[in-house]
């Protein structure tokens, strides 16, 4: 009965397979889930998820499985009520409220909490009868109302659907969220190791070899240990449409910079498009010719350009857009970068759906481009180490 | 039904329902359990926990950026053996006495089960993991020097953690249990608190604990205080005799709470800002 649930899972991009279905189906006939739904949410969740990337979808999904199989529950909780129930009121209650909060019939409560929903129009802390936190009212969390409907918010051993539509690992997805160390993680992809520096490691095979051409006297070979050789250059766009992004570009800098595991990272900034100059300073007060870059960089380093790509056609295509007297346009500067670094790759902060019929397209046919999102970056790092392939136009 | 042997936590560590069914599935269905969360909520721990809690031996392997698969089932000691040929020490024939096995390798030659514990798995090289594929699945490994078996008699429970500083491959992560512990709520950290700190105030405790979660709920925190940093927190507290928290001074011992200079500084913006808004 739980294969359909497989596929609910698969349509939410959990990657399941025979191998967890098997392994479930196995715990099952042990009777790992104690004949429970709750006890079977918590081995399917250990079973069939692999990553807290993983954990919402699969929330969301059992959510929509399973609802049928329980009391339901009022199938839209508008996201603001949820917000304000999420910081709940501490309140303590006396003996006789308690006991006032008698048994109630589960199909009145349903009924009168659609009720309230349409009714209330505002947040409601402690009270006893609209949807709030803390209060008596059979509605909402962190209330002494036994007996009532959990609206969102933390709680504690809460059935499983309860559980699950607390949605706790919407946080942990990686479609949506970027901070500052999932960025790093996904960075730390990026990287290579060459032997260089001083000998300071045993070098077994070397050393048998040399042994042996020694007669048997032992002759120790050392050599020098693995260190990282990934040297990348990132620029950024900012001001103008990339405002709205600002925060995003500003987080995957600081995981760039703290990044331990490179060997050099150069960032400089631009604006709008790329002409002939890019800055050292947010401030555009230092700038460095990309010719200069291109020489003091060789093919090796990793080019990643992060910025919307957005501008009027006249600005890409044009000679002399940015500065009079500018002999190329933005685009063949664009590919003149694309075509020193052997791996280059565009991060893109606007979503996808958006980019075609725009100056992306025709960026996107120089740089191999990418979402900034967690998916996309893991997507651009995985095409920067890749070796060399053909290059494009 | 076939009978099987449940965790269900120990005196020392508190457990959730979703924990005790991730290693129960670990258990029963001999896989390994890989255990992820936030620095400081107690996935080391867990492993000690479920040794104790079943009764077994532990065996820790602590994973570095250097270690590599093959030093976790054997090593070859050939500079040793090297070295003994040319003084004539000892046998050098027996290649047997230049090798040594790794945790892996005494995990499967134990006599009973045994928990083995891969400590922070991510530390390691990208590789790490797929190497160890086979060995975690057929629990069998053969030294190639001298064309010997090393098979577990009983599979050992492998619990494996990771702070998510690199992602694992695919491969590795379908052969695991997966657990994620979150963050204690405010009604099992107090249980937490007591299970560590019996003979505290109870006062002074909830204090604590609401100074401790409003810290966490500061939004510029880079490094967000955890479980262990209240335990150690409140040892503090209680080692200087602290008795009562006050609300408008400033929270004694902050630095064990908070190990970031630029943390201690945004709390001190934010501080000013409320006096001079408030």
């Amino acid at each position: 009965m739980f294969v359909p649930f497989l596929y609910e899972l698969r349509r939410r991009k959990v990657p399941v397979g025979a191998q967890e279905a098997v392994a479930l189906a196995r715990a099952l006939s042990l009777g790992l889930h104690d004949s429970s739904l709750d006890g079977f949410y918590h081995v399917a969740r250990a079973l069939l998820v692999h990553s807290e990337a993983h954990l919402d979808a699969f929330d969301e999904a059992f959510g929509a499985h399973f609802r049928g199989l329980v009391p339901p529950r009022p199938a839209e909780v508008k996201d603001e009520l949820l917000e304000w129930l999420k910081d709940a009121l501490e309140r303590q209650f006396t003996p006789e409220e308690l006991a006032a909060l008698e048994q109630r019939d589960p199909d009145w409560l349903m009924k009168r909490f659609e009720e309230l929903l349409r009714e209330q129009q505002e947040r409601h802390d402690g009270g006893n009868r609209w949807i709030g936190t803390g209060g008596t009212s059979p509605f909402g969390h962190s209330g002494a109302a036994q007996p009532g409907i959990r609206v969102g918010g933390p709680g504690g051993n809460k059935s499983a659907i309860a559980v699950a539509d607390a949605r706790r690992y919407r946080p942990y997805r990686s479609d949506l969220t970027l901070d500052v160390r999932q960025l790093a993680v996904a960075l730390r992809k990026l990287r290579a190791f060459a032997r260089e520096g001083v000998d300071e490691e045993l070098d077994l095979e070397g050393t048998i070899d040399e042994t042996a051409k020694n007669a048997g006297e032992l002759e120790v070979v050392t050599r020098p240990p693995r260190r990282p050789n990934t040297r990348v250059v990132l620029l950024m766009d900012v001001g103008g449409s990339m405002d709205p992004y600002a925060h995003l570009v500003s987080r995957l800098f600081s995981a760039a910079s703290k990044a331990t595991h490179w060997k050099e990272l150069r960032s400089y900034y631009f604006h709008n498009c790329i002409y002939g100059r890019l800055y050292t300073t947010e401030g555009f007060s230092e700038a460095i010719g990309v010719d200069d870059l291109l020489a003091a960089c060789g093919p090796h380093h990793k080019l990643i350009v992060v910025g919307d790509a957005l501008m009027a056609p006249y600005e890409l295509l044009q000679k002399g857009a940015a500065s009079r007297g500018e002999l190329l346009s933005g685009l063949a500067w664009l590919q003149r970068l694309a075509q020193h670094f052997e791996r280059s790759a565009w991060l893109n902060p606007e979503p996808p759906t958006s980019w075609r019929g725009s100056t992306i397209e025709a960026v996107a046919q120089v740089f191999p481009m990418f979402p900034l999102t967690l998916q996309g970056l893991g997507e651009a790092v995985g095409h920067l180490t890749r070796g060399r392939t053909a290059r494009r136009a | 039904m076939p009978e099987f042997q449940r965790f269900q936590g120990t005196a020392r560590y508190l457990t959730s329902e979703a924990l005790q069914a991730a290693v129960d599935c670990a258990l029963v269905l001999e896989r390994p359990l890989l255990v992820k969360g936030e620095p400081g909520t107690g996935k080391t721990l867990l492993a000690e926990a479920i040794a104790e809690g079943l009764g077994l031996p532990l065996l820790r392997w602590h994973v570095k950026s250097t270690t590599r698969a093959q030093d976790g089932l054997y090593v070859y000691d050939t500079v040793q053996r090297l070295y003994d040929s040319r003084f004539n020490d000892g046998d050098v024939k027996d290649i047997r006495k230049y090798i040594k096995l790794g945790p892996l390798g005494q995990a499967f030659k134990a006599e009973g089960r045994v928990v083995l514990l891969i400590d922070e798995v991510d530390k390691a090289d990208l590789e790490f993991p797929n190497d160890l594929l086979h060995e975690l699945d057929r629990m069998r490994f053969r030294i190639a020097e001298t064309d010997e078996e090393v098979a577990a008699r009983q599979r050992p429970v492998v619990v494996i953690t990771s702070n998510n500083e690199k992602e694992l491959p695919d491969a590795f992560l379908r052969r695991c249990v997966f657990h994620f512990i979150d963050f204690p709520e405010a009604e099992l950290m107090k249980r937490i608190v007591a299970v560590h700190h019996p003979d505290l105030d109870a006062r002074l405790v909830g204090q604590a604990l609401e100074a401790f979660f409003a810290l966490r709920k500061l939004p510029r925190l880079r490094k967000r205080p955890s479980t262990s940093e209240l335990i150690d927190w409140l040892a503090v507290l209680k080692a200087s005799g602290v008795a009562q928290l006050k609300n408008d001074q400033d929270l004694p011992f902050l630095g064990t709470l908070l190990k970031k200079e630029q943390d201690l500084a945004a709390l001190q913006e934010l501080r000013a800002g409320v006096r001079r808004w408030g």
